[in-house]
């Protein structure tokens, strides 16, 4: 999220789309009442099915999966053309008048530079105009034919409301409907958010999707506002501090980036990423990289990470791949190449595509480790139960362990939430039986291998014996000696740069923030964007004062945000070129002639002035990017791509299937169907009542969603003589399930292209362990293959044929 | 309306040192009338305690609400049981005759006790085959109705609506019930002579003769017709 | 002594306290009718549900679950959101679910409704119970029911207009939502409210909450639904537990809540009128039997009965004999 959770209730139009906020996210939608009920905000959904935020929304409109950026397209053109567009912010601050090179192109569904083989374009010509002075061109007219502004006209021209209708089944009178409510609000006074979820994210075009909508409210002026913003809403309490703390293949902590091969040395890293400013006098926050890059080896190695080793930069693995995501992994697996797997906190079986394929993964396994409070279907893969894990329990071979981990209400530590928070929280209950916590597991794990290492030596044992441990008690480091140590702090005196006599932070002592990080090895720092969560102030994050100045949402006293405790991030924008607030009643900073303050912690130098220093300083340009280069590699700006298996052919060239640039791997290009023999648009989804895979082994929850079910439009179970309420079955080309039919209102077939696309929801929380009935999942359907940038799984669109059926039979009944 | 089979199998008349006794009842008919009094006043009680929360301490005599509330149902369903073995032994006696509706006209001089004035009736008069037919009404109405509201097995499945017009009918064909049972043991006791019918099984010659004269003369003529019995 | 809690947002007092609903603060008390009058009078409080902010996310369902501890089924999909498929002995609230097209937009509506007791001001419940004190009502609107006092009849079930109360097959007793009167009674408000996401549940004083649903018609009035209103049914007296409807005109398309809630005519019939009447007859019939047997001479077999008898005999037979 950019903004908080909190900040919601400051909206005056809430966009849901690509999620469901109501059913996944409920204690969260609550500052979506507080803002429909006390600002006269208005909800508008967009799905594919009329979900439970609709039924509390102010305007629904339907679309069919996986073509929101058709959809998004055609808003943006209805804006730009009906002149609604925050006009002042958009030239100031996004690359609106830069001007592009004049390679680039997009024609039939593609851009410049596509090379089918590669599956890859060549993105050279996706850029700017760099002068002789190293500096962008651009055109602040917008009058240049090839600025950003004039090509993203261009790009977006086709998708008129006509053509959202034939693309994304939305009927015209309904999309245009959105597109007016969105397009009100373009005036600094009003502000739209935007809450997404894994209905964005999980589709091959996902990066895009997302970026599609970034643009629009970049568009309408409604970034780094109150009440405006990108807000992803996480699917797990803590997945955003997943991704922070870098549990990702290709990235470190703080979003500092895996190495790759090419990265033969320190420097070379480094050339890549201190971004150099695009634009004269612009902060480039980025520069600041090797500080952070330094601190986090040390954090890593100590006294072994020294200036002459190049702080250890070797003992890092370097990439020979963009990144070994899951899907990757399980690939690797289903070729046999993967020994063992240490799952912790994560369910594959029933969270990754294509089941069927993950379990003949896990069955080439020599050994599996699986550490979970509950019993997951994962650890349990190798059990046969009747058609609900139709396993030969003896042909495989995999040795499972199953370590018992304590779950959330029985450890200490800090969850991040979606809005960026690091809230501490309390044990409140004493793990049961053999239960222990995960950092005593991986602690046990890592000292047994050092142990290893130590005595039998290897190829390269420096990365693991050099590591630094340094806690108190070796066998269970304390989250507070973690979060201090991802805080950071001095390992010798830390000089003041503006006096270099002054001590700014004595040696051992904690950093207060990032801004105090070093390159030269005398600070170190487990996570630089945590850092000032766990300070000499104490425990940030612990941190329970909820006085909220003049009802601004921002409750600075209340935990601790990353960055620097700020709430909304790119706020500066929130303030016109001369630092006055667009909207004066949704003030966050103001510029009162020598420095930036107000209700937030600004996210700009203090006393960078208004008119030099533009608001995104994480990019090089200081603005943000309707154009984003060759940054993503799917392209600069979003474009229609249908989903890999999709019920419709692309519009814009009928022989594109898919995202070009996913990665396929050849055994899954063979598995995707066609719509002719899977002739419906089945879709994926969460329901309120449960938390992922975790609450059907909870009676309560169970008793209150009790049995897997898949939802159908009355029209389609007339068409297929299918009861409500009774069995069918629904199958892929990989695989197939069997279901209760739920027979709803709440989803109609919808026209695109002129035929009917009858849409088959598949919800996600059974499986054959727990206390609920047993079931299946979405994911023995769905395909596959993910994101083209980040490789997330295109869950949420694949191609299904149903039938009545009967039910399904468990073990004890065919034995 | 003809008259019809008087006489009910075992009725008879013995006549011991001089004493006249007729066969009225026998012992099966005695000890199920019995059980049908005692589950009509067992009925009764509890619910009455259940209906008047003034007599909500009946419960007392079936160890509480619940118990009482769990009993009352199988208490009609004994009742019911042993009543419809009445009705099957009785009806046929207590169809109705011309003499009844004589018998009915002169009401006055019934419960005046003239019975002189009264035409000569059968095994039962119109009285008694009121008290009869009424009860097996009342029963049959109390029966299907309190099995409507019968909560742990019944109700469920009967829509609301129906179960309070079950429970007020059920309430009315009580309080009636009740009603008939107070004239049928007033008149038991009023008459007397009458309560040996259902002790002993047997009756006067001289309750015969007065009351069920027609009935009493039949015996009399069979005794003859097949005296070699 | 402590009211009843304002709201049920607020924290619960930290210290333990003593009950503060009790016998002293009964208006009523299931057949009984020498019932003390209270020695105070508590504010009004009520629970308001605001159909339109309602998410159905159930969190009532299992809050009310959790604190009422209660373990109701795993059961079956039959096709519906709504789970368990009806109230039950183990669940007190209820979300229903039901899909509407407005006849007037051609648009669907999902309307859920959170079920369960909704607290009448004279609840029929309490005028059909006939066990001394198992359904009482406090001053502060709340009915309830005393367990142990409960004979399992089910002429709850008969009285409520609104289908609530549900008997336990297992201990034979009634069960419906208390509206948390032991956790009013400490000064705290119904779980369920506590619960709430999106607080579409909130409780306090019944005045408050009327003014609350004030505010929240206003803004559904605002948003194009020109028959929004309270549901606070004047039939049975009014509610303590409340709905904000978008649809106030016709409540019955919420799942079948009722458009006019009263207790039945049948059951008043049966409760009023026969109880009386009856007593009466009954009564009439008994002193009249008496008085008849008090004043009138009783019907004896005479002397020329038994001569009339033997001669019957006699005549018939020539002479009595015995037989064996």
């Amino acid at each position: 999220m950019t903004n908080a959770w909190t900040d919601i209730k400051n909206t005056d139009l809430v966009i849901v789309m690509g999620g469901n906020a109501a059913e996944a996210h409920p204690c969260g939608f609550k500052w979506v009442t507080e803002a429909k009920a006390h600002r006269g905000a208005k909800l508008i959904v967009v799905d594919p099915r009329y979900t439970r935020t609709a039924s509390v929304a102010d305007y629904y409109a339907p679309i069919r999966q996986g073509t929101d950026i058709a959809f998004l397209n055609g808003v943006m053109k209805y804006c730009i053309e009906n002149n609604k567009v925050q006009w002042e912010y958009m030239r100031a601050f996004t690359n609106a008048a830069y001007i592009v090179k004049d390679g680039f192109a997009y024609k039939d569904g593609l851009f410049t530079g596509y090379d089918p083989e590669k599956r890859d374009y060549d993105r050279d010509s996706w850029d700017y105009v760099i002068g002789e002075d190293g500096f962008v061109t651009s055109d602040p007219t917008l009058q240049h034919p090839r600025c950003v502004w004039n090509l993203l006209k261009e790009h977006l021209a086709p998708y008129t409301p006509e053509m959202v209708e034939r693309i994304c089944g939305t009927p015209k009178d309904k999309f245009l409907k959105v597109a007016e409510m969105i397009s009100e609000c373009s005036t600094p006074t009003k502000t739209m958010t935007s809450m997404y979820a894994l209905g964005w994210t999980q589709h091959s075009h996902g990066s895009q999707n997302i970026r599609a909508m970034a643009m629009l409210q970049l568009i309408l002026g409604n970034i780094g506002v109150r009440g405006g913003g990108m807000n992803a809403l996480r699917g797990h309490s803590n997945i955003q501090g997943l991704t922070d703390l870098g549990l990702m293949s290709h990235l470190l902590t703080g979003y500092l980036t895996m190495p790759s091969e090419k990265d033969t040395d320190f420097e070379t890293y480094m050339s890549s990423r201190q971004f150099k400013p695009l634009v004269p006098g612009q902060t480039s926050y980025w520069q600041n990289y090797r500080k952070f890059m330094v601190s986090f080896q040390k954090a890593m190695w100590g006294d072994k990470a020294r200036a002459d080793n190049d702080w250890g930069f070797n003992y890092i693995s370097k990439l020979d791949v963009p990144a070994y995501d899951v899907l990757r992994m399980f690939e690797l697996m289903y070729q046999g190449k993967v020994n063992g797997y240490l799952c912790q906190g994560f369910n594959p079986v029933l969270a990754f595509p294509n089941r069927a394929k993950i379990t003949e993964g896990l069955s080439k396994l020599k050994f599996l480790i699986t550490m979970d409070p509950l019993e997951t279907e994962t650890a349990r893969f190798w059990e046969n139960h009747g058609d609900f894990n139709d396993v030969d329990t003896a042909s495989i071979q995999t040795e499972v362990f199953q370590l018992p981990t304590t779950c959330f209400a029985e450890e200490e530590g800090s969850l991040t939430n979606s809005g960026r928070w690091l809230q501490w929280h309390w044990a409140g209950g004493t793990p049961p039986a053999e239960a222990k916590h995960d950092t005593y597991i991986i602690a046990q794990i890592f000292l047994r291998m050092r142990e290893l290492y130590k005595k039998e030596g290897g190829a390269f044992p420096d990365p693991v014996l050099d590591l630094s441990w340094d806690y108190a008690d070796p066998n269970e480091p304390t989250p507070e000696e973690l979060a201090k140590e991802i805080n950071g702090r001095a390992l010798s005196d830390v000089m003041d740069p503006t006096d270099p006599t002054k001590v700014q932070v004595a040696a051992g002592k904690q950093v207060v923030n990032f801004s105090q990080l070093r390159d030269d090895g005398s600070t170190m720092c487990g996570c630089w964007i945590y850092s000032g969560n766990f300070n000499e102030q104490g425990n940030n994050m612990a941190r329970r004062d909820n006085h909220d100045p003049d009802d601004t949402g921002a409750y600075l006293g209340w935990t601790f945000a990353w960055p620097l405790n700020r709430r909304t991030l790119y706020n500066r924008a929130s303030a016109d070129l001369q630092g006055k607030p667009w909207d004066p009643t949704r003030k966050i900073i103001e510029w009162d002639g020598t420095k930036w303050s107000g209700y937030d912690v600004p996210d700009i130098s203090p006393t960078a002035k208004p008119g030099e220093v533009g608001p995104f300083i994480m990019n090089q340009e200081g603005t943000a990017r309707l154009f984003t280069r060759g940054m993503m590699r799917d392209g600069p700006f979003p474009a229609h791509m249908e989903p890999f298996e999709s019920p419709v052919a692309n519009v814009f060239n009928p022989k594109m299937r898919g995202n070009p640039v996913s990665r396929v791997f050849e055994t899954d290009a063979a598995q995707l169907g066609l719509s002719d023999e899977f002739p419906y648009a089945g879709t994926s989804y969460r329901l309120t009542e449960h938390f992922h895979y975790w609450t059907k082994h909870n009676r309560v929850n169970s008793a209150l969603q009790p049995e897997f079910f898949v939802e159908i439009s009355v029209e389609l179970a007339e068409e297929k003589g299918i009861e409500n309420g009774s069995w069918v079955r629904v199958w892929s080309k990989r695989g197939s399930i069997k279901a209760k039919a739920v027979v709803t209102k709440r989803i109609r077939p919808l026209i695109c292209d002129g035929k009917p696309v009858h849409i088959v929801g598949v919800p996600l929380h059974w499986g054959f362990t727990g206390s609920a009935k047993k079931g299946f999942g979405p994911n023995s359907l769905a395909a596959f293959v993910g994101d083209a940038n980040i490789d997330t799984p295109e869950s949420k669109a694949f191609l299904v044929n149903i039938e009545p059926s009967t039910a399904p039979k468990d073990k004890e009944l065919v034995s | 309306m003809p008259d019809v089979e008087r006489v009910q199998p075992g009725d008879d008349i013995h006549v011991e040192r001089g004493e006249i006794s007729v066969n009225r009842y026998g012992p099966a008919a005695r000890v199920n009338h019995w059980i049908t009094a005692a589950s009509l006043i067992l009925l009764a009680v509890s619910g009455l305690a259940l209906f008047y929360p003034s007599l909500f301490f009946l419960t007392g005599l079936f160890g509480g609400g619940q118990n009482t509330r769990a009993l009352h149902p199988y208490f009609g369903v004994v009742l019911f049981i042993s009543f419809f073995v009445f009705f099957l032994q009785l009806w046929r006696a207590n169809l109705p005759t011309r003499t009844d509706v004589k018998w009915v006209s002169q009401i006055n001089d019934v419960v005046a006790g003239r019975e002189e004035k009264l035409p000569e009736v059968g095994k039962y008069n119109a009285g008694q085959k009121f008290i009869f037919w009424s009860m097996a009404f009342f029963i049959l109405v109390l029966i299907v109705t309190g099995v409507m509201v019968w909560q742990a097995y019944f109700a469920p499945y009967v829509p609301i609506e129906t179960q309070r017009i079950a429970l007020l009918v059920h309430a009315i064909s009580a309080v009636l019930i009740i009603c008939v049972f107070i004239l049928h043991v007033y008149a038991a006791i009023w008459t007397r002579g009458t309560l040996r019918a259902m002790t002993r099984g047997t009756v006067t010659g001289g309750w015969a003769f007065r009351h069920h004269r027609k009935w009493f003369r039949e015996l009399a003529s069979r005794r003859r017709v097949d005296p070699a019995e | 002594m402590m009211d009843s809690p304002k709201t049920a947002v607020s924290n619960p007092p930290v210290q333990p306290m003593d009950s503060n609903l009790g016998e002293r603060d009964l208006v009523r008390r299931s057949a009984t009718s020498d019932l003390p009058p209270p020695e105070r009078q508590l504010t009004a409080v009520a629970k308001l549900i605001d159909v339109s902010k309602c998410i159905g996310c159930k969190a009532c369902q299992s809050a009310c679950v959790e604190w009422n501890d209660t373990h109701p089924a795993i059961g079956e999909n039959v096709g519906v959101y709504t789970n368990p498929h009806d109230l039950t002995e183990d669940m007190f609230t209820l979300m229903r679910f039901s899909e509407w097209i407005n006849p007037e937009t051609d648009n669907l509506e999902w309307l859920i409704r959170k079920d369960g007791c909704m607290h009448c001001a004279d609840p029929g419940c309490l005028k059909a119970c006939p066990a001394p004190g198992a359904i009482v009502q406090y001053s502060n609107g709340i009915v309830d029911f005393i367990h142990e006092n409960c004979i399992g009849c089910g002429y709850c079930v008969k009285g409520c207009p609104f289908n609530i109360p549900r008997i336990s097959k297992a201990d034979h007793r009634a069960y419906k939502c208390t509206l948390c009167s032991d956790r009013v009674a400490v000064g705290q408000g119904p779980a369920c409210a506590k619960a709430c996401p999106t607080q579409a549940i909130v409780f306090g004083t019944k005045d408050d909450m009327k003014k609350h649903a004030d505010e929240r018609i206003a803004d559904l009035k605002s948003r194009g639904y020109a028959n929004a209103g309270l549901y606070d049914p004047p039939g049975v007296g009014g509610t303590h537990v409340m709905y904000v409807l978008h649809h106030n005109d016709k409540p019955h398309i919420y799942s079948d809540l009722p458009d006019d809630p009263k207790i039945s005519g049948v059951v008043q019939a049966w409760k009023g009128a026969t109880k009386y009447v009856g007593l009466a007859t009954m009564g009439v019939l008994a002193v009249g039997a008496a008085l008849h047997g008090v004043f009138g001479k009783p019907n004896r077999v005479t002397a020329e009965d038994d001569e009339g008898a033997e001669k019957l005999v006699t005549n018939k037979t020539g002479t009595p004999e015995e037989r064996v």
